[in-house]
């Protein structure tokens, strides 16, 4: 960083002196000869690691920070190698990606689309990042995945689980590990009819926002489709701290179940105010008031404590998986930081080696290289089970996890247990699904 | 026509903000992003300061014009053409008749009055661009440009690929890139579009200071009263004031979304209305040079400072033994990456109590005491024999 270089002010001095008259016919050279945006230039590779470390999501951001230090290292030979030596591809080597050391940058997207975009252009303009990554918010992952598209650059989106990221504002240049709302929804549904019946009233509180639109939506469809009616849905701004009169109205509304379309800091405040109203306790139309939240996460959980005891969701992952994949990831984790990772953790580790890779099968950083090397891959050991790339709209396919709050925990990370795993052909869906329509891939960008 | 001293004002700003590339290199801050927003941001205040430098009068809800600018300048992309000429025109008309709307019923009180009504429009746009007119703004998302829009008066595109802004065919974010006595220079399209707009901008803002209208409004600040008792209606030039200082914001707005064709709510959120305030009194409310100075001084905390992690911080203290390495990082740690704001607010604070009158207060007091000098040798020598 040249902030405090000591020499500063002769170097401002003679800038400013020499500047644009002088020396500007020799010296300068033009830059722009590589075939594609911030080609690397042999000293090492830079990735461009953009999380909210503000604001609802900063747990998430925080966790996966530690997860990108990890890969980075895994990448560059450090460490025990985690989910390297179980992935199917075995292309990686643990010297860097394409023999450049990786080396990386971080910023703060304060779960805010503009800032998110200002700190990923200067990743991009300024510390020449190849690759931005990361993401807790789905507003922010498409803001950002737009952005790439025009700069040229690939994004490996981090926990974004909107349908839109994949479905009408979805681009070459952007791809999606993680599951989305329709999956969820999916999965979620049949269990949901076993536990509760198909005769129940459901309410809805949903951030306002790209993701909680269309996981409601999602929601809604699937759990309309077993014989549940949707009393209401009232969203709710993203910065809400205070929901209390959000869930007071839920009382007298006549339904029995609430769905809770949050995530983060708001879910783990709206559902502790649900319980604090005591809507667990009432019987409605003779029936166990009950509630639901779709998109479950460890930290979540561990932020609303005793509250989450029983309620039903899904997941992405969970690190109590048995696979070979999941262990590896746990147990490197686990020595790095001292606890287990989050799903968070979990997809922008599985995110940055599937860049890593693609690089190197495709032998190159040129997005487009790297895009047709993810399309269509079919890959394996990454603690999803086998996952398919899909080409259409860069969506990953894989299983999901319906978890349930433990009623039990054994310490504080042992907070949800896995009710079941839907397997992967029951979450699949057409590209051109109405959930998802309405966009266009376009062509990848190569920038430059 | 310009006095010599504002002549001199105005060359001087003029090299200066061109030369800006050059200039920031050294500091970090030599690339087309964040020098776009110091010109962008350098509008913007230098239009809130003609409302409140010379008037007084505090608005709270400034943010709220670049709001209505961005989301308009993105809207003309969507339907017209991606020059940005149609965006800017639209931009400044809206904000225009914003500001006028609400200039005409909260000038209806002054002082903290005043600046509570600005707070509560400026907070009911962002509601209403947050949630209300979600078809319009698209909520918190952001507004951005797709490929299906249908931009009538561009060419049908077949690229797959989004169109850029651009300029008559320039486009924004083309840049000239170039290394120079070892630094990475970078010549950017966009950034020179601003930087010509900052330049007129500044020329506006000075022939309004040096006008008539400019004697008045600060007339308005130091005694209102008093004007009004002489039989002046003071309304008609402090709404001038309001609706030109809207649109600059208008404008700086449209040039955001030009650079970068996106259009969030966050932009009118109260914090950003505080910003721009913090911009002007800490550059120098009044001044002309100063709200440039503040709004370069704050987005440069803003962009640098939140970027340096723990990995940086270790790099710069390598040279020290590995306790003092680790002691210093623990310090310095909580004053950068998302302390970033902690330190501003403390050389905020500073700059407040030591120098009321921002940083070209600083400036003038070096100014003179070199100035002091000059005299006092003058003084010796024309001392006459006794």
């Amino acid at each position: 960083m040249s902030v405090f270089t000591p020499n500063r002010r002769g170097l401002i001095k003679s800038g400013a002196l020499l500047g644009t008259g002088l020396a500007m016919p020799t010296i300068f050279t033009a830059g722009s000869a590589a075939a594609y945006t911030n080609a690397p230039t042999g000293s090492g590779v830079t990735l461009g690691f953009n999380v909210p470390q503000s604001g609802p999501y900063a747990d998430e951001g925080a966790d996966e920070l530690r997860a990108y230090e990890l890969a980075v290292e895994h990448l560059n030979g450090g460490g025990d190698g985690g989910m390297m030596n179980t992935f199917s591809s075995k292309a990686l080597s643990g010297n860097g990606i394409l023999g450049n050391k990786v080396n990386y940058v971080t910023g703060d997207t304060q779960t805010k689309s503009d800032a998110a975009r200002a700190s990923a252009k200067s990743m991009i303009e300024k510390d020449g990042a190849v690759m931005i990554t990361g993401g807790s918010s789905s507003g922010v992952a498409i803001a950002v995945q737009g952005l790439c598209q025009e700069a040229g650059v690939i994004f490996m989106a981090g926990l974004t689980h909107s349908n839109d990221t994949t479905g009408k504002d979805k681009k070459a240049n952007g791809f999606r590990h993680f599951f989305n709302g329709y999956m969820s929804a999916a999965a979620l549904a049949p269990v949901l009819e076993e536990m509760y019946g198909p005769d129940r009233n459901a309410y809805h509180l949903t951030a306002d926002y790209t993701w909680g639109w269309t996981q409601q939506e999602s929601i809604q469809a699937a759990t309309e489709a077993k014989g549940w009616e949707t009393v209401n849905n009232v969203l709710t701004p993203l910065a809400t701290q205070d929901f209390s009169s959000y869930v007071a109205p839920v009382l007298n509304s006549g339904a029995d179940i609430l769905v809770l379309n949050h995530y983060g800091g708001n879910m783990i405040n709206s559902l502790t105010s649900a319980v604090q109203f005591g809507l667990r306790d009432k019987q409605v139309n003779g029936k166990n008031f009950e509630i639901v939240v779709p998109l479950y996460s460890r930290l979540m959980a561990k932020g609303a404590g005793e509250n989450v005891k029983g309620i039903f969701g899904s997941t992405n992952w969970h690190w109590s998986l048995t696979d070979a994949g999941s262990q590896a990831f746990v147990k490197s984790f686990g020595e790095k930081y001292g606890f287990p990772p989050s799903q968070a953790a979990h997809t922008v580790y599985c995110q940055t080696m599937l860049y890593a890779d693609a690089a190197e099968r495709a032998g190159t950083f040129n997005p487009c290289g790297i895009a047709e090397a993810l399309e269509g891959f079919d890959f394996d050991g990454l603690g999803n089970g086998p996952t398919h790339y899909r080409a259409d709209d860069h969506q990953c396919f894989k299983d999901v996890l319906v978890v349930k709050g433990k009623d039990n925990p054994t310490s504080d990370f042992d907070l949800l247990e896995v009710v079941q795993v839907t397997p992967r052909a029951q979450v699949e869906y057409a590209p051109d699904h109405p959930m998802f329509a309405g966009g266009a891939l376009g062509k990848c960008n190569p920038g430059a | 026509m310009l006095k010599y001293n504002d002549k001199v004002l105005m060359i001087v700003f003029a090299i200066l903000v061109l030369t800006g590339p050059v200039i920031l290199a050294p500091f970090g801050a030599g690339y087309p992003d964040l020098l776009q927003r110091f010109a962008i941001f350098g509008i913007l205040a230098v239009g809130y300061n003609i409302l409140f430098g010379l008037t007084g009068y505090l608005s709270f809800g400034h943010a709220a014009f670049l709001g209505v600018g961005s989301y308009s300048t993105v809207w003309m992309f969507k339907l017209l053409t991606m020059n940005i000429i149609p965006g800017m025109i639209l931009a400044i008309i809206m904000s225009g008749l914003f500001a006028l709307l609400i200039g005409f019923i909260t000038l209806r009180r002054s002082g903290i009055y005043f600046s509570i009504l600005t707070l509560a429009f400026a907070q009911m746009s962002y509601s209403l661009a947050y949630s209300v007119l979600t078809p319009i703004t698209n909520g918190e998302t952001g507004l951005q440009i797709r490929l299906a829009d249908a931009r009538i008066l561009d060419p049908k595109n077949e690229s797959g690929s989004l169109p850029s802004t651009n300029l008559f065919g320039f486009e924004m974010n083309d840049t000239w890139r170039t290394t120079f006595m070892g630094m990475d220079l970078q010549f950017n399209v966009g950034f020179y579009v601003c930087a010509v707009i900052l330049i007129a901008a500044f020329y506006v803002s000075i022939r309004i200071f040096r006008s008539p209208f400019g004697l008045m409004l600060r007339a308005v600040k130091t005694n209102q009263n008093r004007l009004m008792y002489t039989g002046i209606n003071t309304k008609p030039y402090t709404l001038a004031a309001f609706v030109i200082s809207g649109m600059y914001a208008g404008l700086a707005g449209a040039l955001l979304a030009s650079m970068d064709p996106l259009a969030g709510a966050e932009r009118m959120q109260w914090t950003e209305s505080g910003s721009i305030v913090l911009m002007v009194i800490l550059g120098g409310a009044g001044t002309l040079l100063g709200p440039v100075l503040g709004a370069g001084v704050i987005k440069y905390f803003e962009a640098i400072f939140s970027r340096i992690n723990d990995n940086v911080l270790h790099g710069w203290f390598d040279f020290l033994p590995g306790f003092l390495e680790t002691f210093m990082v623990w310090i310095i740690h909580p004053f950068v990456g998302k302390g970033w704001s902690l330190t501003l607010g403390a050389v905020f604070m500073i700059i407040v109590i030591f120098l009321p009158g921002g940083l070209m207060e600083g400036a003038n007091r070096i100014n003179k005491r070199f100035g002091k000098q000059k005299r006092g040798s003058a003084d010796n020598a024309k001392a006459p024999a006794e």
